[in-house]
């Protein structure tokens, strides 16, 4: 078997494809560049760690002895003498998830090579991610107030204020550098660096990352906020 | 752009200084070697934390500071550093740094600076955990698996800062295998050399490879693990902390799974324990192939095989929790699993000793710890398949038999692999041999040392003889002669403890005074002894990288006067060098 050296031609579709990528030389995810697939492989790592964050919440939730507090009634928020469940956590929701929808029109305008408005979209990406951070400390101020600790509450089973402070806190650190990384992303973009060099995936890479936060949002709103 | 051919335009950083050169290196090499020096070094406090507590158990009272406290300290701290910080860190970070882009073909690592960061918050995990000999109450004495309540309930040493530390530097620990693993991972799906297929890689970077990819799924528990019991600690929540009553006091906890904790810490573990076994599996592969002279067995089989054992380490981990109170119908389907993972293990050890068969075997320092692994882990093996059923590991459970056996499968086996592989890449790091008597001098007491220290222990277990006692006297079901063997355990272990100061002087002596070893001198075909300078200079390949054409098993071809075809020898070549000497065969 001689091997010649070739360019790598884009692969073909289906399980054919899929074939040739594995069994091909140098690469297998042809046309990645080493950042994106490292970010793939880190984000898969990262599930297991917040898989494994809530797993732990479900076990300790099942196992104390005292009642676990109704999140509806301690997320409730009064606005304009309304008494309105989970409203904050609402807002928070729909602010990252329409923050993923900003990221994704930055990703495409980055590869159209319009990038000030790549640039800009991204800015608005990481304003809405601290958006979301601030509301997130408005969030554990209130509770702080109300007197719940990672310790105890008031309201029933102490692991409650431990979940709580433990997951959202670890979740609000991942929004926080996403909000890091991309402002720094953007300042590149807008200074014209990918422009010389004609590749936008770091936009791309960035984007994987925050898709993930906010992906891992939407389970955190499930099993902690709504169950 | 093509981003196929960023292995080949990529700029590599250029060393300028002395420090960018050899401290602050984003060289692989470099790394390798400080991951490997700084893992061998703990490895050392880890031996002599052994040789303390076989003096205690061999010759109970003989030193005045082993009390029991001391002993329990002395047993968490060698179990820790000899699983996560030498084992760990030596075969990803020293072997897998070192031999992965050299044997796929690459200049360096795909993240040469995170690469370099991995290296530097391992130092600094390292740093921690010593840290814990020095502050007040001394390191945790826990037990290296941890388990709440005790861990951090007063009464149990090192509760105050031993265990704090302990968790931190585990978790440093994992950022620093997180940065290191994602590059060896990226760096073997992404940065081959032309003609490098999957198929085509030696099976040392098959090993690590998989390991690596269990490294980075099963770190995650136990970071999130040790970040919930330092909350526990000192926060005072209670994930793992039930209603309990310490020295007459209920604690302020309540409520929490101790339970949790062993299945998250069981989750990270049991990978963990291929995690040190899938590279030696690879490494040791290498080795047998290349000093039989013949190309290993099956070599897809051994692939598949490998990725088998990954993927099944996952659903086996309440194995190690049969006797913990959980519902006894797991203990079924984790008995059934575990012995599945038998069949691919077995079918390594088969292909192993048929590569063997009719090879033209040089019995070489490498080679005799090859064959030391292989009759070591089909030994633990074995005791393996005991254990895994419930009803035998019940009442085995917590004896020394268990200590033999992990002793044997995860402990001596793999360093076996690590001296053995040591010995045969130290001419490539180095360019010098390391002294063959010496080397054969230190396998013959290793080898023979370890079995005289284990398989008492097999003994003294089924007597009933429970593992982590600070103290045998008073217990009537064990014989007295039980303690004529441990005092004959304790003076194998010391003996073998010393005998690694051979190692140590071969290793340190041999960069100056070794033979010159000249760029091949195994007569080897992969990769990474194919390389235009010995040792490698940074970038490893001058100026264009290697193409490659074969596996790296062409050993002894039929009608070749050369036992071995270097895996850049192209078809063409291979014919032109046929017909050469063909044509002096005639003559």
């Amino acid at each position: 078997m001689s091997t010649e050296i070739r360019p790598k031609a884009a692969a073909e579709e289906g399980m054919q494809g899929l074939v040739q990528d594995w069994s091909d030389d140098r690469e297998v995810f042809r046309r990645v560049n080493w950042g994106k697939a490292m970010m793939w492989i880190f984000l898969l790592s990262d599930t297991f760690i917040f898989s494994c964050f809530l797993t732990g919440y479900m076990v300790v939730r099942s196992s104390t002895v005292e009642a676990w507090p109704n999140t509806s009634e301690v997320f409730a928020l009064t606005l304009g003498g309304i008494h309105i469940p989970l409203v904050l956590i609402a807002i928070m929701t729909f602010v990252l998830i329409s923050s993923s929808g900003t990221m994704a029109m930055a990703v495409n305008f980055g590869y159209q090579r319009r990038r000030f408005r790549c640039g800009g979209l991204i800015l608005l990406t990481a304003l809405l991610g601290a958006t979301f951070v601030g509301m997130q400390a408005f969030e554990w101020s209130k509770l702080i107030e109300d007197g719940v600790r990672p310790w105890g509450n008031p309201m029933g089973a102490p692991q409650f204020g431990a979940c709580f402070f433990m997951i959202t806190g670890f979740h609000g650190l991942h929004v926080s550098i996403g909000v890091i990384y991309l402002g720094i992303v953007a300042l590149k973009v807008l200074k014209g660096d990918y422009e010389q060099r004609g590749d936008y995936q770091i936009v791309e890479t960035a984007g994987l990352y925050w898709h993930f936060v906010d992906l891992v949002w939407v389970f955190i709103f499930a099993f902690f906020y709504l169950w | 752009m093509a981003y196929a051919d960023q292995a080949e335009n990529e700029a590599v950083h250029e060393p300028k200084s002395f420090f960018t050169r050899y401290i602050w290196s984003q060289d692989h090499k470099v790394i390798a070697i400080q991951y490997s020096l700084t893992a061998i070094f703990v490895g050392l406090i880890a031996l002599i934390l052994s040789g303390l507590m076989r003096m205690q158990i061999g010759f109970p009272g003989s030193l005045e500071f082993m009390d029991a406290s001391a002993y329990y300290q002395a047993m968490t701290m060698h179990g820790m550093i000899m699983v996560i910080y030498l084992l760990t860190a030596l075969f990803l970070g020293g072997f897998g740094n070192y031999l992965i882009p050299l044997m796929v073909g690459a200049r360096d690592m795909v993240f040469p600076y995170v690469n370099m960061l991995s290296y530097w918050f391992y130092l600094l995990s390292v740093l921690v955990l010593l840290a814990s000999f020095f502050v007040p109450g001394g390191p945790t004495g826990a037990g290296w698996t941890l388990y709440p309540p005790q861990s951090i309930t007063a009464g149990t040493p090192g509760t105050d800062w031993g265990i704090v530390l302990m968790l931190v530097s585990l978790a440093i620990f994992i950022v620093a295998a997180t940065m290191g693993g994602l590059n060896y991972v990226t760096t073997v799906l992404q940065a081959r050399t032309y003609g490098m297929t999957l198929f085509r890689m030696p099976l040392t970077v098959w090993g690590i490879f998989m390991a690596t990819v269990l490294a980075l799924l099963a770190f995650p528990a136990l970071f999130v693990s040790a970040v919930m019991m330092l909350f526990d600690k000192l926060l005072g929540t209670s994930f793992f902390m039930p209603a309990i009553v310490s020295m007459g006091q209920a604690l302020d906890h309540q409520g929490g799974s101790p339970i949790l904790f062993q299945h998250l810490f069981w989750f990270f573990g049991h990978p963990e324990v291929y995690i040190v076994a899938l590279p030696a599996f690879g490494l040791v592969s290498d080795l047998i192939s290349t000093h039989a002279r013949k190309n290993i067995f099956g070599y897809r089989m051994m692939v598949w095989a490998i990725v088998a054992i990954g993927v099944l380490s996952f659903v086996v981990w309440a194995h190690h929790m049969y006797v913990s109170g959980m519902n006894p119908y797991f203990g079924f389907f984790f008995a059934t699993t575990t012995l599945v993972i038998a069949v691919p293990t077995a079918l390594k050890v088969y292909n192993w000793v048929l590569t063997l068969w009719r090879g033209d075997i040089h019995l070489t320092v490498p080679m005799l710890f090859a064959l030391g692994f292989i009759l070591t882990f089909l030994v633990g093996g074995l005791t393996g398949l005991f254990l895994g059923n419930v009803i035998v590991d019940v009442p085995l459970s917590d004896t020394y038999f268990v200590v033999a056996h992990f002793h044997m499968v995860m402990g001596v086996a793999p360093i076996l692999v690590v001296f053995g592989a040591i010995y045969h890449w130290y001419p490539k790091v180095t360019g010098r041999m390391m002294n063959d008597c010496l080397g054969k001098l230190h396998f013959w007491i290793t080898f023979l040392g370890t079995y005289a220290i284990y398989f008492p222990m097999h003994y003294l277990g089924f007597l009933g003889m429970p593992r982590r006692y600070y103290s045998f006297e008073g217990y009537e079901f064990i014989p007295d002669s039980a303690q004529d063997l441990n005092a004959f355990i304790t003076v194998a272990a010391l003996l073998v403890g010393v005998s690694q100061l051979l190692f140590l002087f071969n290793l340190f002596w041999s960069v100056r005074n070794g033979k010159p070893a000249g760029a091949n001198p195994w007569q080897a075909t992969s990769l990474e002894w194919q390389t235009p300078q010995t040792p490698p200079p940074h970038g490893n390949w001058g100026a264009k990288l290697p193409v490659v054409h074969r596996w790296a098993y062409d050993y002894s071809l039929p009608g070749m006067k050369a036992d071995f075809v270097p895996q850049t020898v192209s078809d063409q070549e291979l014919q032109r060098r046929r017909s050469r000497e063909q044509v002096g065969g005639e003559s």
